[in-house]
C-alpha cells in the first residue's frame, strides 16, 4: 500500500520529545521525504508525558510534486514506530494499540519515571513492569528495549540522542546513518555529545531485548566473611537453618552485629532456631521470621542515626550520589528533628524516669529538641553525633530498647500461639511488623494500627489469615486510618 | 522571557516569495498574518496558542518594521475590545485566544463588535482546546459564531490551506463587515510542515494614520436604535455577502469520487483524519484520491445552502461529520435539505458517538458504520479491526495513570504542603481554586481546592461563603488570575460586600503555565522597582485593610500565617500574598550565570538534596507533602526490606521544601542537603582539611572496630 512511514514518540517533560522530532523532521526532509510532525504537549512541562506522531512521505511517490495527505493522529493498528523514552509510556503505546505484531517496531527504555500515586503509596505502590515489559514484547512485531537514561548517563548525554541512535540502529527507517548524523551536525548543538550519544544507542539496538532470568532466592551454603570464632559459629548456625532462610537469616545476623554486636546476632538466631525446629516445609514461617524479626529488632532509635550519620561509608556514597568530584568540598547538612521523647528514650530506664518526673531536667533536655540543621562536615557537630554513636555498648539498658523488647517478645509469643493452630495466620502475623516503621508520629501511627490488628487476632477465635492480610493492606492503604477503619467493621 | 525562545525561528518571518517555509503551524499563522497586510495583532496567552503569543513577541522587530502594533493583552477581553478600532477603520486586525474558555471572557466586546460590524477585515484566531491534551471543558465555540453571527473558518490542517485561508479570511471578513473566527486545533498549532512564502505586506492603513485622521460613526455605536439596524444589517446584506463570497471564491472545496449514490460532508479541520480512514478501508489513497466524494466545509458557519443541495441532490444518503455536541450542522443540514426538497439521507451522530474526540479509529469505525448502512458493498471484506493481540486488561492493571504536577523546586509546592499541614491540624476548609499552575494543587498528593470556577475567577468562587462569621472559606489564586480580571471580580467584590473570607494570591512573578508569560507584576530582573504593578499595592488600593505578605518558601511561616487568617478577630477581606519566582524561569536566568561563574573560577556552591536510604524506612510521608518529580523512590538495597525507599535524582534544584517538609512535619531524619563548593577560596581549604583531619581521624578509628567482628 502507498502509505506513509508512520511514527509515534512517546517522551515525559524534559526528556527532549521535540529535540528527536526535530532531528527526524530534518532528517527526512534532508533525505526527499515530505515530513510532517504534530504533538500533543497538554501540560508537558508539568511531567505529563507528549506523544508526537510523525509522517514522512518519498517526495519521490507524489505526483506533481503534490504534497500527500498526512495525518496528525496515529491510528491504532497504523503505525511503524513507536519510540517510548519510559517503560510504562511504552505499555500506554500497547493499550492504546498503537503497538501490532504486523508492523510495528517498539523501541523502548526500560527505565522507570515513577508517577506520583505510585511514589507516594505507603508501601509499595509501583506499577507492574514485568507485565508491560512481557506484554509489549508480545504486541510488537520487533522489541528493542534496554534501559536509555542509564546509558545516557554514562555517556553523559541526552536520552533523546540515545533515541535517535536507536531509531537508526533499528533499521527501521531507510534512511543511513550517516544520514542521521548529519541532522545531529546539522543541529548543530553539543554536536560532539550528541554524536557519542547517537552511537551508543545505536550499538545498544544491535541487541534484541534481553528478558533478564528472575533472580532466584539463594539456597545454597552461606560463606560469608566471618573473621573471629564466634563469627564463623554464626554463619554455622545460619547454615543450620532451613535453606529457604538462609539468605535472610544471613543478611539478618548481618545487620544486628552491625547495630549492636556480635551477641545481639546471636540472640537473633537463637530466637530464629526456636521457630525453625517447629516449622514445617517450605519454612514459609521462618523465612518471614527471619526478615521481620531482623528489622524489628533493628529499629530505628537515635544512636542508629548517629552511627549512619558519621560513618566514611556514608560519605563516600553520598558523595558519589551528588556527584561529587574527587577532593570536592561537600557540605552534609543534615535536617534532624530530635524530640524529647528520642532523647529520654535513648538514655537507661531509671534516667529517663527520674528527667521526666523533674520539670528542670526536662525543661532542659527540651533544649536539645526541634528541627536543626547540623552539618556533619564540621568538627562540632560530628562530634556530638558521634558520642550519640558511641553509647551502643549502652542500647541494651535504653528506655527505647525496653519498649522494644517488650513489643517484640509480646508478638513472639502470639505468633507462637497462633501457629499451633493455624500456620498461615502465623506467617500473617509475622508480616504485620511491617507496618510498623519511621519515625516520630509515623513510627506511632504504624504501632497503633499494627496493635489494632493483634487486638483483633486475640478477640476473636476464628480468624482467617486472608482477614489479617487485608486490615494490613488497608493499613497501608491511607495515612489518615480510614481505609483501616472500615475494614476492621467489615 | 518566555519559556520557549522563538528567537530564532521568527526569522523565518522574513522569507520572501520564491522561498519555502519549513516551520511550525503557529510560526506558519503568523507569517500568514504578515502577508495579509495586518495592521495591529495581539491576544491572550493559552494553551495551545500561547505559542502564537510569544512568536509576536519574539518577533517584534519585523513588527514594527513593518509599522504593525503588537499588544499582549490584559485578558481575551481586552483583546476583543482592541478589536473595536476595525470598526471605523479600515485596519486589518489579528488577536488570538484559547478556546473556548477565551472567547468567554471576551464574549462582551464580542457580541458589540459582531453587532458594529468591522470595515477592516479582523480574524480572531482561536485555539480550539478539544480532544486529547484538551485542558478545559469540552465545548465547541461554534454555538458562539451562530449566536453572533461571526464566521468561523476551519481549516483542513495543512500549512498552504490553513495560510491561504488565512489571508482569505481577512478578505472575506471586509467583504461581508463581519468579525470571524479561524479556528486551530490542538494538533494543527504544533504542526510542523511547509508552504511557499510571499512577501510581507505592510498595512495599507495604520494606527498612527487612524490617529492622525479620527472617524467618527455614530450609527456603529452600541445603542438603541442602531442596534436593531445592526440586527437587520447582519441578515440582509452582512450573511449574503458572506456566501456570496465563499461561493466565489470557493473556500469550500468538493472532492469528487466515482461512488455518487453517497458523500461525506465534514468540517476542513477533520480532512486528513477522514482521509486516513478511507485510505484504511482501501477507499482513498495517500494522495487523497478519493472513491467517496467529499464535501470539506473549510468555512463552517456561515453553511452555504446552495453548494450542499447541488453536493446531496442525486445522493442516496450524506455522511456529516462534526466533532462535539451538539449537532449544529446536522440539524442545518435536515432543515436544508428539507427545504430542497432532497430525497437524501443524513448519517451524522447516529453512526458516529455523539461526543469526544474523532481519533482515526473512530472516524473508520463510523464510516465503516454508515457504509454497511447505505452502501454496504463498498465495505472492504477485513475491515481490519484492533490488532493487538495482547490482554488490555491485564495492562491496564499493570501502567498507573501519570497525572500532571508541579515542576521540580516550584515555589507552590511549599505553599501547598503548608495548607496541607495546616488541614491536618485545623480541619478541612472551603477552598475555591484557580486557573494556572495552582490548579495542580487539586491534584494530588495535595489535594487542595473544592471548585474551579475560571482563570481569575478563584477569589470570587468563595462570595456565597463571605458573610458567615465563623470558620471562614480560603481562595485561591494565581498571580496571572489576579491581573486577569480576580483583582475587580475577587477582590473588589470582596471589600465592597465586606466579605471575611482569606484570600491567598499565589505570585511566582509570570503567567507561568502558559509558558511564563510577563503580567504587571512581573519584573525582568526581579528587583521590586522595576515592577510595573504590585499585587499588594493593588489590593490596598481597592480597599483591603488586612494584608500580608510571605515567602513561600517559609513553610512553618506561611502555614501559621494563614491559620493567623483563619482564626484572626478582623472582619473583612484578607489578603495574602505568597511569593517565590517560578523555578523554570529561574533555572533560566540563573544555570547559565552559574556556569559562567564555575568556568571563570569564581567561587559559587550548588546545593541538591539527598536521602539518607538505611534510616528511610519507606512510608513517604515526605513524597505525600510534596510530589516533586526529582523527590522519587528506587527499590531498597537491603534485601529485607519490602518497600522501596526516596530518592532525591540528580535533578534537584536544591530547593529546600523536601527538607523543610521534614523538619515541619517532624519526618524522619533522612534528609541532607549537600553544598557543593566550586573553586573554594583558601580559606575553605584550610577549614576544609582541618576538618577532615579530625573527622577522618575519628571515622577510620570506628572503622577499625567495625572490622574487628565480621560475618
Amino acid at each position: 500500500m502507498n502509505r506513509p512511514i508512520t511514527i509515534v514518540i512517546s517522551a515525559l517533560g524534559g526528556q527532549g520529545g521535540g529535540v528527536l522530532t526535530n532531528w527526524l523532521v530534518a532528517l527526512a526532509e534532508k533525505c526527499d521525504y515530505f515530513a510532517q510532525s504534530t504533538s500533543v504537549p497538554g501540560v508537558a512541562q508539568r511531567t505529563g508525558a507528549t506523544i508526537y506522531y510523525l509522517e514522512m512521505f518519498p517526495k519521490g511517490r507524489a505526483v506533481n510534486n503534490n504534497m500527500p495527505v498526512m495525518a496528525l493522529m496515529p491510528m491504532a493498528g497504523d503505525v511503524d514506530l513507536v519510540v517510548a523514552a519510559e517503560l510504562m509510556e511504552a505499555g500506554r503505546a500497547v493499550q492504546r494499540q498503537f503497538v501490532t505484531p504486523d508492523k510495528t517496531t517498539l523501541l523502548a527504555s526500560t527505565h522507570r519515571v515513577y508517577s506520583i500515586a505510585e511514589k507516594m503509596a505507603m508501601g509499595d505502590g509501583t506499577g507492574d513492569s514485568e507485565t508491560v515489559i512481557t506484554m509489549a514484547g508480545q504486541a510488537a512485531q520487533e522489541f528493542i528495549a534496554f534501559d536509555m537514561e542509564n546509558l545516557a548517563a554514562e555517556m553523559n548525554c541526552v536520552i533523546s540522542s540515545i533515541m535517535f541512535g536507536a531509531i537508526a540502529g533499528s533499521g527501521r527507517l531507510p534512511f543511513s546513518r550517516e544520514k542521521f548524523e548529519d541532522a545531529i551536525r546539522a543541529e548543530g548543538k553539543m554536536v560532539e555529545a550528541n554524536l557519542k550519544g547517537f552511537d551508543a544507542g545505536y550499538r545498544a539496538a544491535q541487541k534484541p531485548y534481553n528478558h533478564k532470568e528472575e533472580t532466584k532466592a539463594h539456597t545454597g551454603e552461606i560463606t560469608g566473611t566471618a573473621n573471629t570464632p564466634e563469627a564463623t559459629a554464626l554463619i554455622k548456625r545460619i547454615n543450620a537453618l532451613p535453606e529457604q532462610a538462609r539468605e535472610f537469616s544471613y543478611a539478618g545476623a548481618k545487620k544486628l552485629l552491625d547495630y549492636q554486636d556480635i551477641d545481639y546476632a546471636a540472640q537473633y538466631l537463637t530466637i530464629l532456631e526456636k521457630f525453625a525446629s517447629q516449622d514445617k516445609a517450605d519454612y514459609d514461617l521462618t523465612r518471614e521470621l527471619s526478615r521481620y524479626l531482623a528489622l524489628w529488632m533493628a529499629f530505628d532509635d537515635v544512636i542508629k542515626v548517629a552511627d549512619i550519620k558519621t560513618r566514611s561509608e556514608r560519605v563516600r556514597a553520598y558523595r558519589e550520589e551528588v556527584r561529587a568530584e574527587k577532593d570536592q568540598i561537600v557540605s552534609m547538612v543534615e535536617y534532624m528533628h530530635p524530640r524529647l521523647e528520642e532523647i529520654i528514650g535513648s538514655m537507661p530506664l531509671g534516667m529517663a524516669n527520674w528527667v521526666r518526673k523533674s520539670p528542670m531536667l526536662t525543661w532542659f533536655f527540651k533544649k536539645f529538641t526541634g528541627p536543626r540543621l547540623t552539618d556533619t562536615t564540621k568538627i562540632m557537630p560530628f562530634l556530638m553525633l558521634y558520642f550519640m554513636a558511641s553509647l551502643k555498648p549502652l542500647r541494651r539498658k535504653t528506655e527505647r530498647f525496653c519498649q522494644e523488647y517488650i513489643h517484640i517478645t509480646d508478638w513472639l509469643d502470639r505468633i507462637r500461639d497462633v501457629m499451633v493452630e493455624d500456620y498461615d495466620l502465623a506467617v500473617e502475623v509475622i508480616r504485620c511488623q511491617r507496618l510498623i516503621k519511621g519515625y516520630g508520629d509515623t513510627h506511632a501511627r504504624g504501632l497503633s494500627n499494627f496493635k489494632a490488628i493483634m487486638a483483633v487476632i486475640d478477640d476473636r477465635g476464628q480468624v482467617q489469615a486472608d482477614r489479617v492480610r487485608n486490615l494490613r493492606n488497608a493499613a497501608l492503604a491511607d495515612d489518615e486510618g480510614e481505609s483501616l477503619k472500615q475494614e476492621l467493621v467489615a | 522571557m518566555a519559556e520557549r525562545s522563538f528567537a530564532k525561528e521568527v526569522k523565518k518571518l522574513r522569507l520572501g516569495s520564491g522561498q519555502t517555509f519549513h516551520g511550525e503551524g503557529i510560526l506558519a499563522v503568523t507569517k500568514g498574518l504578515l502577508q495579509s497586510g495586518v495592521a495591529y495583532v495581539g491576544g491572550y496567552q493559552g494553551s495551545p496558542v500561547s505559542h502564537l503569543m510569544d512568536v509576536l513577541a519574539d518577533g517584534q522587530e519585523i513588527l514594527e518594521e513593518l509599522g504593525v502594533h503588537f499588544e499582549a493583552n490584559g485578558s481575551e477581553a481586552t483583546a476583543a475590545a482592541m478589536l473595536s478600532a476595525s470598526i471605523s477603520y479600515p485596519l486589518r486586525a489579528a488577536v488570538t485566544w484559547k478556546s473556548t474558555v477565551g472567547t468567554n471572557v471576551a464574549s462582551d466586546a464580542l457580541s458589540n463588535l459582531a453587532s458594529a460590524g468591522v470595515i477592516g477585515g479582523t480574524v480572531i484566531i482561536i485555539g480550539e482546546d478539544y480532544g486529547e491534551g484538551a485542558s478545559i471543558m469540552q465545548e465547541r465555540s461554534h454555538a458562539f459564531a451562530m449566536k453572533s453571527q461571526m464566521w468561523l473558518i476551519n481549516p483542513r490542517p495543512n500549512l498552504p490551506k490553513m495560510v491561504d485561508m488565512l489571508e482569505k479570511s481577512f478578505q472575506l471578513s471586509e467583504a461581508s463587515n463581519t468579525p470571524l473566527f479561524f479556528q486551530m486545533r490542538i494538533r494543527a498549532c504544533h504542526l510542523h510542515g511547509q508552504f511557499e512564502a510571499k512577501d510581507n505586506v505592510p498595512p495599507r492603513f495604520t494606527v498612527r494614520d487612524a490617529l492622525d485622521n479620527p472617524n467618527r460613526e455614530a450609527d456603529k455605536i452600541i445603542l438603541p436604535p442602531f442596534t436593531f439596524l445592526h440586527e437587520k444589517h447582519k441578515i440582509e446584506q452582512r450573511w449574503p455577502a458572506a456566501v456570496k463570497y465563499i461561493v466565489d471564491h470557493g473556500l469550500n472545496e468538493i472532492f469528487d469520487g466515482p461512488e455518487k449514490d453517497i458523500g461525506i460532508i465534514f468540517e476542513g479541520g477533520l480532512y486528513n483524519v477522514v482521509i486516513r480512514a478511507l485510505q484504511m478501508m482501501g477507499l482513498a489513497d495517500s494522495l487523497g484520491e478519493t472513491q467517496v466524494p467529499l464535501y470539506v466545509m473549510n468555512v463552517t458557519y456561515p453553511l452555504v445552502d446552495g453548494e450542499l443541495t447541488a453536493f446531496a441532490r442525486t445522493k442516496k444518503a450524506v455522511l456529516m461529520v462534526e466533532e462535539g455536541q451538539p449537532n449544529y450542522i446536522e440539524q442545518s443540514l435536515n432543515k436544508i435539505f428539507n427545504d430542497g426538497e432532497l430525497t437524501c439521507k443524513i448519517s451524522g451522530k447516529d453512526v458516529l458517538p455523539p461526543s469526544g474526540e474523532y481519533t482515526g479509529q473512530v472516524m473508520k469505525d463510523g464510516i465503516a458504520d454508515f457504509l454497511k448502512k447505505y452502501q454496504p458493498d463498498l465495505l472492504p471484506d477485513d475491515v481490519r479491526d484492533n490488532t493487538t493481540v495482547v490482554d488490555l486488561s491485564e495492562l491496564d492493571r499493570a501502567i498507573p495513570a501519570r497525572p500532571p504536577g508541579l515542576c521540580t523546586g516550584c515555589p507552590e509546592r511549599p505553599f501547598f504542603a503548608a495548607m496541607k499541614m495546616l488541614e491536618k491540624e485545623y480541619g478541612e476548609i472551603h477552598i475555591s481554586a484557580d486557573i494556572g499552575c495552582n490548579s495542580f494543587g487539586t491534584l494530588p498528593p495535595f489535594q487542595i481546592g473544592n471548585t474551579i470556577m475560571g482563570y481569575g475567577l478563584g477569589a470570587a468562587s468563595s462570595s456565597a461563603f463571605s458573610s458567615v462569621r465563623g470558620k471562614r472559606a480560603i481562595s485561591i489564586m494565581g498571580d496571572g488570575g489576579f491581573w486577569h480580571n480576580g483583582l475587580t471580580s475577587g477582590i473588589g467584590s470582596a471589600v465592597y460586600n465586606n466579605s471575611d473570607n482569606v484570600f491567598i494570591i499565589v505570585d511566582n512573578g509570570y503567567a507561568a503555565a502558559t509558558g511564563g508569560q510577563y503580567i504587571p507584576s512581573s519584573a525582568r530582573t526581579l528587583k521590586q522597582d522595576e515592577r510595573k504593578a504590585r499585587i499588594q499595592d493593588a489590593v490596598q488600593g481597592v480597599g483591603v485593610k488586612w494584608v500580608r505578605t510571605m515567602r513561600s518558601y517559609d513553610i512553618a511561616p506561611v502555614k501559621s500565617l494563614v491559620c493567623e487568617a483563619m482564626t484572626s478577630k478582623f472582619i473583612g477581606p484578607k489578603v495574602i500574598v505568597i511569593e517565590g519566582e517560578c523555578m523554570l524561569n529561574r533555572q533560566r536566568r540563573e544555570k547559565p550565570i552559574m556556569v559562567q561563574n564555575i568556568k571563570s573560577g569564581r567561587r559559587e556552591t550548588k546545593a541538591r538534596f539527598y536521602v539518607e536510604a538505611e534510616t528511610c524506612t519507606g512510608d513517604h510521608a515526605c513524597i505525600r507533602l510534596s510530589g516533586c518529580p526529582s523527590l522519587t523512590i528506587k527499590s531498597s538495597e537491603d534485601i529485607l526490606r519490602e518497600d522501596p525507599v526516596a530518592y532525591v535524582d540528580n535533578s534537584c534544584v536544591g530547593c529546600g521544601v523536601c527538607g523543610d517538609n521534614a523538619h515541619v512535619a517532624v519526618l524522619c531524619p533522612s534528609f541532607s542537603r549537600a553544598e557543593l563548593v566550586f573553586n573554594p577560596n583558601p580559606w575553605d581549604r584550610l577549614k576544609h582539611s582541618l576538618r577532615q583531619a579530625v573527622i577522618g581521624f575519628l571515622q577510620r578509628r570506628a572503622d577499625r572496630k567495625r572490622m574487628r567482628v565480621m560475618l
